[in-house]
């Protein structure tokens, strides 16, 4: 396969999780203090790095066909849930992620939090906040660079998608130096839940010992199929919201 | 303890998510689709999306069902 659309899944799905871990740490940083929440972000980039060391030499040991087999099925069900709550989202049923609303929920939790030091660390909350955002967010952009990169094998179209991520959201958080609320967070994740879903189901199915017609060719289709199963889904969702409003006046003026 | 929940649930919540039987449909499919594969020698490729639509349909319907 050719390692542009690679790329460019895995930037998207990475540029999701960076924006998550940047307002967080923006949370801790312009509420609390800078030193503190830097060393809470050098630290898990350290524990990040190694289980990076760990997990992925030990990838290469698994037979392909097995770990295609697992790595499908947790992409085909990560991308599931993604899809499901973007549209969920899309249609009104679950409010939207915004950034600026939840930036403000942890700038409003990091203001009450009580400051204390701790184990030579200033601000031990700032630097709690600023581990925990970046090292969870930051598994999940190992799991997809290792995931993607090992299965294609071209770990360096995913680090180079993956780095080319973070690198954007970083240099547009400092320019901004506020959370990234402008960028449309559902659409993307809409369209990296279709990517997830349809690298799943393609590496889970090889995994199970299936043979697609056509090879790596059957991605062409299984992506823009499941992109409009997907955009079925938010039509259908819609129609359906649509048409239980007048049930419920009706009801209303019945009772 | 807490901190075994807590690790628990954390995993819990990344792998599975908002709606555990999606993750057991996949799990289902996939199953389905080794078994025709290795035991029935059927090439059965078009099992796996239709549970993986099916899931997505079934747990967007539960979601929205009582709303």
């Amino acid at each position: 396969m050719n390692a542009l659309p690679l790329i460019l899944t895995v930037f998207v799905a990475c540029a999701v999780e960076a924006i998550e871990a940047l307002t967080i740490v923006m949370a801790a940083g312009i509420t609390r203090e800078w030193r503190s929440t830097f060393q809470g972000m050098a630290v898990a980039l350290v524990v990040l790095a190694a289980v990076t060391a760990a997990v992925g030499p030990a990838i290469n040991y698994l037979p392909l066909t097995a770990l295609r087999l697992v790595v499908g099925a947790l992409l085909l069900i990560f991308g599931l849930q993604w899809l499901r709550k973007a549209v969920l989202r899309a249609t009104g049923y679950k409010a939207l992620h915004d950034e600026a609303s939840a930036y403000l929920r942890e700038v409003t939790a990091a203001e009450t939090a009580a400051r204390e030091s701790r184990r030579g660390v200033r601000d031990w909350y700032a630097f709690t906040l600023a581990f925990k955002g970046v090292l969870l967010e930051g598994l999940e952009v190992v799991f997809i660079v290792i995931t993607f990169g090992d299965n294609q094998k071209n770990i360096g179209a995913a680090v180079i998608g993956a780095a080319a991520a973070i690198i954007v959201i970083a240099v547009a958080g400092i320019a901004v130096r506020a959370p990234l609320t402008k960028v449309p967070e559902n659409w993307m994740k809409f369209a990296v839940g279709i990517m997830l879903t349809s690298f799943g189901t393609f590496w889970g199915a090889e995994g199970a010992g299936v043979a697609w017609p056509g090879n790596d060719a059957a991605l062409l289709v299984l992506v823009p199929v499941v992109a409009i199963v997907s955009a079925a889904c938010i039509l259908w969702l819609r129609s359906r919201k649509s048409a239980a409003v007048p049930a419920l006046e009706k009801e209303a003026v019945g009772s | 303890m807490n901190r075994i929940k807590a690790f628990g649930a954390f995993w819990y919540d990344f792998v599975i998510g908002d709606d555990w039987q999606v993750a057991a449909l996949v799990v289902a499919g996939l199953a389905l689709t080794a078994i025709l594969a290795h035991a029935a020698h059927v090439n059965a490729w078009w099992l796996l999306p239709l549970f993986g639509f099916a899931a997505l349909a079934w747990s967007l319907h539960r979601a929205t069902s009582h709303k």
